[in-house]
């Protein structure tokens, strides 16, 4: 075991350093944030504990992305999922938080079954589990067997990201986690999965079947759409930000699958772009996904509750809070010029350059893609208006909003370094796509110091047949100087005074939180638009005290969860049938189960003979 | 300095167009109707009027107005208006004046919310539904356009002799995607306060004084924004520019464009009955399948 340990089987190339540091990125204020979030909930012990779980959780995760033998790999990987297992059923107060952490050590399994089959087939060829050997080993191996290692890796790590239909897992664990480790977990851990796609499948594997990634592309978009509609629907505000996850896990396999696409039909400068604009939201969601969990577990620990109906007004009880959740809505709503819009213009551009470069139907499919990408933003601005408007403006909807206070200091500095970073990035464009233009190139094999990417002082140009720019800081400049310009109109027109006075309420005389629109209220809209897929029903209920006067009327609205109900329900009871029926060989008599022992030590021998 | 003269540009003539588009639709209807100077008129007396700030709101609400028009303002310099060139072009192309436009709405919808009346909140679920759906529309447009012109970059949509088939698709898509951003029939109406149909004018029904003049001007220039656009999509042909005599033609070529865009707007607005708001994934799925035709048709090179 000590050996295994030894130097030769950690790699530290450029794609293991960007992971090294999204790791340490997110961690290090989920840290510092957790000091105060933990102080007060839970007694002295539990905190320790909860300190060293999530030492050991950020650990595996860093040994997860720095190992070169695919056994370790393995060992590490599933560390990481049993901890944070244990970092999902840490609130055991919680009923829920059992079976959250049920399904998700379910799935999770399910997903490393594939992964080890994967490995199981690939060291039959290579006669090693080193990465490199079997890299090397990949050339000799027939196409319709690296098709099937491709799809078991797919399914595998696709259960660990999230991708639509495998995502069941992700909105009940995340949200039941403790904030900071929501906030790791989704900001980081699903992330070592698309570091697991990108690892075995591009760069050992090696892409050169052209429907792997429009696979991949497919995929993503069913993930981008179903995630988003599915956020739209939730108030939930830490479930929301769960779905928004899946949402976001598509938008980067966009990036990835695009690569793939790109590097099977021999264009590898489009495809190393489109990989550094996958990379670029990678690190963007792992940034802005986790100060938003961290901002909503401030709001829980400052309520109580983490239903957003029940919310409002919170701007004027935590100003900071506020602000920073602000800034992380704006960033995932892809609004300029934070980091989300930066890294979503960068993969609709590679969709651009990409029909530019392909042939007939591909264009129309990639065309389509990027209206689909453009669809998913849309929704995802609408639903942050919703979790921010909800949640922070107004009036308090009811007694939980009502008696809250700005949160405890380390909580503040853990949110203020991401927002930080939300600003940074997007501002800093031109020294991030350099940085990743190294990592695409290492993992894509491709040369990239001839490959041009054209970046002036604080402008990217996309290479296209007429150059087509972007620059984040003159774009923030212009906005500030038109918006201050807009205030000195403003100033110089003062000619009437302001009046600070009631909403007007239709003379009607007193309007108070009842009569605000709420969080079902907002996505009505969409959820008619989208009833196709969402299956919406409602249940109402009168109480009547007279077959005139009725005295309570209750109304409550759900949707279908399609993939639940039509998929997972069906396969449960499917299983638990097999086992039913598999009780008859379990009669409880001894001779009988001697009996089995002996039939399977015969097996084995007559098995064992055959090598 | 070119940038400043655009802007000054588009908040001086930006409210002229919204007169045009009213008096055309009026002397339609065998009125006489307002002057075309109205909007002017409209502006000067909300700047001295006293404003009303709702006391349940906050810095979010005041702030809107300045964000939405910089918003505005930032996309409007995207646009090449002299010699077909976007004085700004470094900045961003076509699909960050999306999400340039994209800015203002969100905070728009917010502040819509910040007032805590019901009005504000039904106008900000609606607009935020109708724009979700209008992004893949606005996508698919740019996409026709910039396989036919080889870039997403405003300034490249020029040079063309002939009008490609596809532009006119596009054009026609980008058109539909225009009267839903400027909240025209039959998205949206203008003209009502009517709580039943009303979408942009609900947002901002707690704004007032100078606050809402700042918002109307940011609207009349997102209007022009989209005039250029397709007007920009429809006649790529660029015309010289040299000595007087062509500077003259050049600017009336250009006012040409734009008052045959409002007639057309004004034509659609009298002849055409205001939907059901969820009619409007309809129109708007046509509109999309309008992009698809128009990508195609330039995939096929026409």
């Amino acid at each position: 075991m000590i050996s295994l340990l030894a130097k030769q089987h950690f790699l530290f190339d450029p794609l293991s350093l960007f992971f090294l540091a999204v790791i340490v990125l997110i961690s290090l204020p989920s840290l510092i944030y957790s000091f105060s979030y933990l102080r007060g909930d839970y007694p002295a012990a539990k905190i320790i504990l909860a300190q060293v779980l999530l030492l050991a959780f950020v650990v595996s995760m860093v040994l997860v992305v720095s190992v070169s033998n695919c056994l370790l790999f393995l060992v590490f990987w599933e560390s990481m999922s049993l901890v944070s297992y244990f970092l999902v059923v840490f609130d055991t107060k919680h009923e829920k938080s059992i079976q959250a952490g049920m399904i998700y050590i379910i799935m999770t399994h399910f997903g490393t079954a594939f992964i080890i089959a994967a490995f199981m087939i690939l060291r039959n060829y290579a006669h090693s589990f080193d990465f490199f050997a079997i890299k090397n080993a990949c050339q000799i191996i027939p196409q319709p067997t690296k098709d099937i290692v491709f799809l078991l890796f797919l399914i595998g790590f696709g259960t660990k990201a999230g991708i639509v239909p495998l995502h069941i897992w992700l909105p009940y664990a995340h949200p039941q986690a403790p904030s900071h480790i929501s906030s790791i977990m989704s900001g980081v851990m699903i992330k070592t999965a698309i570091y697991g796609i990108i690892r075995f499948v591009m760069f050992i594997l090696g892409v050169d079947s052209f429907w792997w990634g429009i696979l991949v592309l497919i995929l993503a978009v069913i993930s981008c759409l179903v995630g988003v509609i599915y956020a739209l629907m939730e108030h939930d505000i830490k479930r929301l930000l769960a779905y928004h996850s899946v949402e976001n896990i598509g938008i980067i396999l966009l990036g990835v699958g695009l690569a793939m696409f790109f590097a099977s039909v021999n264009l590898p400068y489009l495809s190393v772009f489109s990989l550094i604009a996958g990379l670029y939201h990678l690190i963007n969601h792992a940034i802005f996904k986790g100060l938003l969990f961290l901002c909503s577990g401030s709001v829980y620990k400052a309520t109580g509750t983490r239903d957003i109906e029940k919310l409002g007004g919170l701007i004027k009880k935590m100003p900071q809070t506020a602000a920073y959740f602000l800034i992380g809505a704006m960033a995932i709503s892809a609004l300029p010029p934070l980091n989300g819009f930066v890294s979503e213009w960068l993969i609709l551009q590679a969709f651009f350059l990409g029909a530019f470069n392909v042939i007939g139907g591909a264009k129309l499919f990639l065309g389509i893609c990027a209206a689909m990408l453009a669809l998913t933003s849309g929704l995802a601005a609408a639903c942050f208006v919703k979790a921010f408007g909800i949640t922070f403006l107004a009036q308090p909807r009811s007694h939980y909003a009502q008696n809250v206070k700005e949160v405890a200091l380390s909580m503040r500095a853990g949110m203020f370094f991401l927002a930080l970073l939300t600003i940074i990035f997007g501002l800093a464009a031109v020294l991030v796509i350099k940085l990743l233009a190294k990592v695409s190139g290492g993992v894509l094999g491709i040369d990239i110091s001839n490959m041009n990417f054209s970046l002036n002082n604080f402008t990217i140009i996309p290479q296209s047949a007429k150059n087509v720019y972007l620059s984040t800081p003159v774009l923030a400049l212009w906005l500030i100087i038109l918006g201050i310009a807009g205030f000195a109109i403003y100033r110089i027109f003062a000619r009437g005074k302001t009046v600070i006075y009631k909403t007007w309420d239709c003379g009607y005389y007193k309007l108070d939180s009842r009569n605000e629109y709420t969080a079902t209220a907002f996505s009505k809209p969409l959820r008619i638009a989208f009833s196709f897929f969402l299956l919406p029903y409602r249940k109402t209920q009168k109480i009547r005290e007279s077959f005139y006067h009725v005295k309570s009327f209750t109304y409550e609205i759900h949707t279908t969860k399609v993939f639940k109900k039509y998929i997972y329900d069906p396969v449960l009871v499917l299983l638990f049938k097999v086992a039913k029926s598999m009780r008859r060989i379990q009669p409880g008599s001894i001779h009988l189960y001697l009996g089995y022992i002996f039939i399977t030590l015969l097996l084995l021998i007559i098995f064992m003979g055959q090598f | 300095m070119m940038i400043t003269l655009q802007i000054i540009l588009f908040i001086v003539t930006a409210p002229l167009l919204s007169g045009l588009i009213a008096k055309i639709k009026n002397n339609l209807r065998m009125r006489k109707g307002q002057s075309i100077y109205q909007p002017y008129y409209n502006l000067a007396k909300l700047f001295s009027k006293d404003e009303v700030i709702s006391q349940t709101s906050s810095w979010i609400f005041r702030i809107t107005p300045f964000v939405v028009l910089s918003s505005a303002l930032a996309a409007a310099i995207l646009i090449p208006v002299f010699i077909f060139t976007s004085p700004a072009h470094q900045m961003g192309d076509f699909l960050a004046l999306v999400f340039i436009l994209a800015l203002g709405r969100f905070f728009l919808a917010l502040s819509a919310l910040d007032t805590g009346s019901s009005f504000g909140g039904m106008g900000a679920s609606r607009e935020m539904f109708i724009s979700s759906l209008v992004e893949p529309v606005f996508c698919m447009v740019i996409f026709a356009v910039s396989l036919q012109f080889g870039s997403t970059d405003i300034s490249a949509f020029s040079g063309m002799h002939v009008i490609p088939v596809s532009s006119l698709i596009a054009a026609l898509a980008l058109f539909l995607v225009a009267i839903t951003e400027t909240s025209r029939i039959p998205v949206d109406n203008q003209e009502t306060h009517l709580e039943l149909t009303m979408v942009h004018e609900a947002m901002v029904l707690e704004y007032s004084g100078r606050s809402l003049a700042l918002i109307e001007l940011a609207s009349y220039v997102k209007q022009m924004i989209f005039f250029f656009l397709i007007a920009q999509i429809i006649f790529p042909i660029s015309l010289p520019f040299g000595n007087l005599m062509q500077m003259l033609l050049w600017v009336l070529w250009y006012i040409a464009r734009i008052v045959i865009i409002a007639i057309a707007v004004a034509l659609v607005e009298v002849t055409v009955a205001k939907m059901r708001l969820f009619r409007v994934a309809d129109f708007l799925g046509f509109a999309f399948v309008l992009g698809v035709i128009a990508t195609v048709c330039a995939i096929l090179g026409v």
